[in-house]
């Protein structure tokens, strides 16, 4: 079976990391992976979305609406766009970190309120953080990324250990440090 | 150990491994990263270039390929369009060294104006095209159209796309294979494609072809996966979505090779199924060579011409099968992508924005000034049509429509193709007025060097085209520089140009606020003065918002650019204390 992790996010939050070292991870323990990511025009704060899907053979690198096992979202409003792409016994990671899109700023559209409390309706498994506070404790509010990596690795079944390696082999030297005290606060992280 | 490689850097990686020696691009997503990929080698092992548009590129390629190298060179899918000219003919030609051309279709226009269907280009120009499906495919198809190209003495095209491009999957890495230079020996009968020689090269061309089909039906690059009853003939990212739909309900016709078509193995394989339907983003082309050939194939009537497909989208046509999933209970707010905080853009259109003029666009990061709440693009095609463009509705609309539009061009847009529109107007005593952008990098395909920043592609120094000279050059005799920031001096630079009964040329010039040289300021501060009248909210900025009955500036996002000042008609935006 394939397990598909969808990661959503706002354009320079740096979802790719998080990618990057899952799709590290996995390939060393001998998975097939496809990562799927969108460049471009998106980047510049609009709605990002990563797919990665990693099992013994992996065909499609994308993943459609019903089709997650896992959404990591690094943004409030984001965990709501993308739930659908959640199968229904999926589990959602979500920073509670607003980010007004400019259509909300701008007066033609609302944030919608009390999303955690509409996702939870739905009876999706919902684990609720602020990374963001979270990041700024581990030293770097860049560390969001790693925070949340740190949540989701709990639920992917792998030794806390394989994770810390990845990192360090992958990040910056001197972010070594914080990116690792970012991740063991996510690890921490308890369901609500 | 295999390697985890973004389907773009597999392809550089066959590049670097087929012995390849010169490569020049112009940028495009989702093409870019192979050229960047192919930047990070040695120029003794591996020349590399940003081109100044894809015809030059396709140019220089097919130059060196006369030479005796191998060479390459990669662009969009509307690049192909501007490399077009060169292509078709090189077609003729042929190649000494083998020559490859890397077209990256975006399905879903992710970050494209149009959603072409590049096979037509192969098929019209009569190059073969391969298209793999992942990254491992990416590298040997790569190495295996440098086989083709000389084997056959034809360029060859590469189809990749948004999904194989933008994907990354394991890939084996090889050993490079270092290639003699080939000798050039002159021969214009076949090298110079005047009518004499062109008719004698065009009936090569068709028997070429016809070796061509012959490799497409028996070399294995397209097989036959036997299975379930249902047969799928499809390529690249299309059938890694068939197998995930259909798994072993399905027999497959994979195609590796998208042009020239075999009919004889498609239809042994129609002979082997109970129902045979081909998947294939964008246009029918597999589908109408099928029918053409008297299959009775399945397709358009199953799917869409538009946008992606997915797992979902076949599993659902062909079987009839919908996923579930729980959807938000209420609309959301759409969240596109925004000119950055402190971008250059947003000060020169605030400016025009007072101005109510018509807005000539162009294709670069400033398209997003298209959007509310700046919403100042009035048209928008191709690179380049800026200003040959807004000639063209001045020209329609007379000298007074002149003195109230201007076009707005970026620095590496204007070099790829709106130098010659600017010549267009000079020469054709024109008097509109051009804005050029000049941001000092290549913004939207993310920050490439280009002839105008004076960096070349590895950051070297090099010359840089001087913008003012050459607008006096081509006749342009009004050049102003001014700086976007500075929003009040810009609309009287603008209105003092719109005026002048001769054409203009104004270079707002500041660099992208994302270059890592730029320094920034403080983030700025709202005062007690403000009165939320959501004037500021008009610059779009993502860094402003109001809240309750005020605006505040995220101070993470700010980088004091100032431009918000030249809104707040009260002065309550100021420098932190």
């Amino acid at each position: 079976m394939t397990y598909n992790i969808l990661i959503a996010g706002v354009g320079g939050q740096g979802t790719l990391l998080a990618s990057k070292l899952m799709g590290k991870v996995f390939l060393e323990r001998g998975y097939d992976i496809k990562v799927s990511e969108v460049h471009g025009m998106s980047q510049r704060g609009g709605s990002v979305v990563t797919y990665v899907r990693y099992g013994e053979k992996v065909d499609s690198a994308v993943i459609d609406k019903g089709e997650a096992d896992m959404l990591i979202s690094f943004e409030l409003l984001e965990a709501a766009r993308w739930m659908s792409y959640l199968k229904p016994d999926g589990v959602i990671i979500t920073n509670t970190q607003k980010m007004n899109p400019m259509p909300v700023i701008t007066g033609q559209a609302k944030y919608p309120e009390d999303i955690i409390t509409k996702i939870k309706q739905s009876g999706i498994k919902t684990i609720t953080l602020d990374a963001l506070k979270l990041a700024g404790e581990a030293g770097s509010a860049r560390s969001v990324n790693v925070v949340l990596l740190g949540v989701a690795a709990k639920y992917l079944g792998l030794d806390r250990s394989v994770w810390e390696d990845a990192i360090k082999t992958t990040v910056p030297a001197k972010t070594v440090d914080v990116n690792l005290k970012a991740f063991g606060l996510g690890y921490s992280v308890k369901e609500d | 150990m295999k390697e985890l490689m973004l389907g773009n850097h597999a392809a550089a990686r066959g590049l670097y491994e087929a012995g390849v020696k010169v490569v020049s691009s112009y940028p495009g997503t989702p093409s870019t990263e192979i050229t960047e990929c192919v930047a990070e080698y040695d120029k003794n092992i591996i020349y590399s270039e940003w081109a100044p548009n894809e015809k030059v590129a396709a140019e220089v390629a097919f130059g060196a390929s006369i030479g005796g190298a191998r060479s390459f060179c990669a662009m969009k899918h509307v690049g192909l369009n501007v490399a077009a000219d060169p292509i078709y003919t090189a077609s003729y030609i042929g190649v000494n060294a083998g020559m490859v051309i890397g077209v990256a279709d975006d399905p879903g226009m992710h970050s494209s104006q149009n959603e072409q269907d590049s096979r037509h280009h192969a098929i019209a120009s009569k190059i073969p095209m391969l298209e793999p499906c992942d990254s491992q495919e990416c590298k040997d198809m790569t190495m295996l159209a440098y086989e083709i190209s000389e084997a056959y003495d034809t360029p060859v095209m590469l189809r990749l796309s948004t999904r194989i491009s933008h994907s990354r999957s394991p890939v084996e890495k090889g050993e490079r294979k270092e290639l003699p230079l080939k000798e050039y020996v002159k021969n214009p009968g076949k090298n110079v494609m005047m009518p004499a020689m062109a008719r004698a090269r065009h009936i090569f061309v068709e028997e070429r072809t016809k070796k061509l089909v012959e490799y497409a039906e028996n070399s294995g690059i397209n097989k036959i996966e036997a299975g379930g009853d249902i047969g799928i003939i499809a390529a690249g990212t299309t059938y890694n979505y068939a197998k995930e739909a259909l798994g072993e309900k399905a027999s497959y016709l994979k195609l590796g090779m998208v042009n020239p078509l075999p009919a004889e193995l498609i239809k042994k394989f129609a002979s082997q199924v109970k129902r045979i339907i081909v998947c294939e983003e964008l246009d029918d082309i597999i589908e109408t060579h099928c029918k053409k050939n008297g299959i009775a194939v399945e397709g358009k009537n199953l799917f869409s011409f538009c946008g992606e497909y997915s797992q979902s989208v076949i599993k659902k046509a062909i079987l009839g099968v919908v996923n579930e999933y729980h959807a938000f209970p209420e609309e959301i707010p759409g969240r596109p992508p925004v000119l950055c905080a402190g971008c250059p853009h947003r000060g020169l259109f605030y400016a025009l924005k007072g101005l109510k003029v018509y807005v000539s666009g162009d294709i670069g990061c400033y398209t997003l000034a298209a959007q509310k709440p700046l919403a100042q693009i009035d048209a928008c095609v191709c690179m380049g049509a800026s200003i040959s463009g807004l000639h063209g509705f001045n020209i329609a609309r007379g000298s007074e429509q002149a003195k109230r539009s201007v076009a707005v061009i970026g620095d590496s847009t204007f070099i790829h193709s709106g130098i010659t529109g600017l010549i267009d107007i000079a020469y054709n005593k024109g008097i509109s007025t051009v804005i050029i952008l000049d941001n000092s990098i290549t913004g939207m395909t993310g920050h490439q060097n280009n002839p105008a920043n004076g960096l070349t592609i590895k950051g070297d120094p090099t010359a840089a085209v001087n913008l003012e000279a050459l607008a006096g050059a081509v006749g342009f005799n009004s050049v102003r520089v001014v700086d976007p920031y500075d929003v009040e001096a810009s609309k009287k630079v603008i209105t003092e140009e719109l005026e002048k009964a001769e054409p203009s040329l104004i270079i707002a010039r500041r660099p992208c606020a994302l270059l890592k040289q730029v320094k920034h300021k403080k983030a700025l501060v709202v005062g007690d003065e403000c009165i939320g009248c959501k004037a500021c909210l008009q610059v779009g900025c993502p860094a402003i918002s109001v809240e309750g009955k005020r605006a505040v500036i995220d101070s993470n996002q700010c980088v004091g650019c100032g431009i918000c000042k030249a809104a707040c008609k009260v002065g309550a935006i100021k420098e932190a204390e």
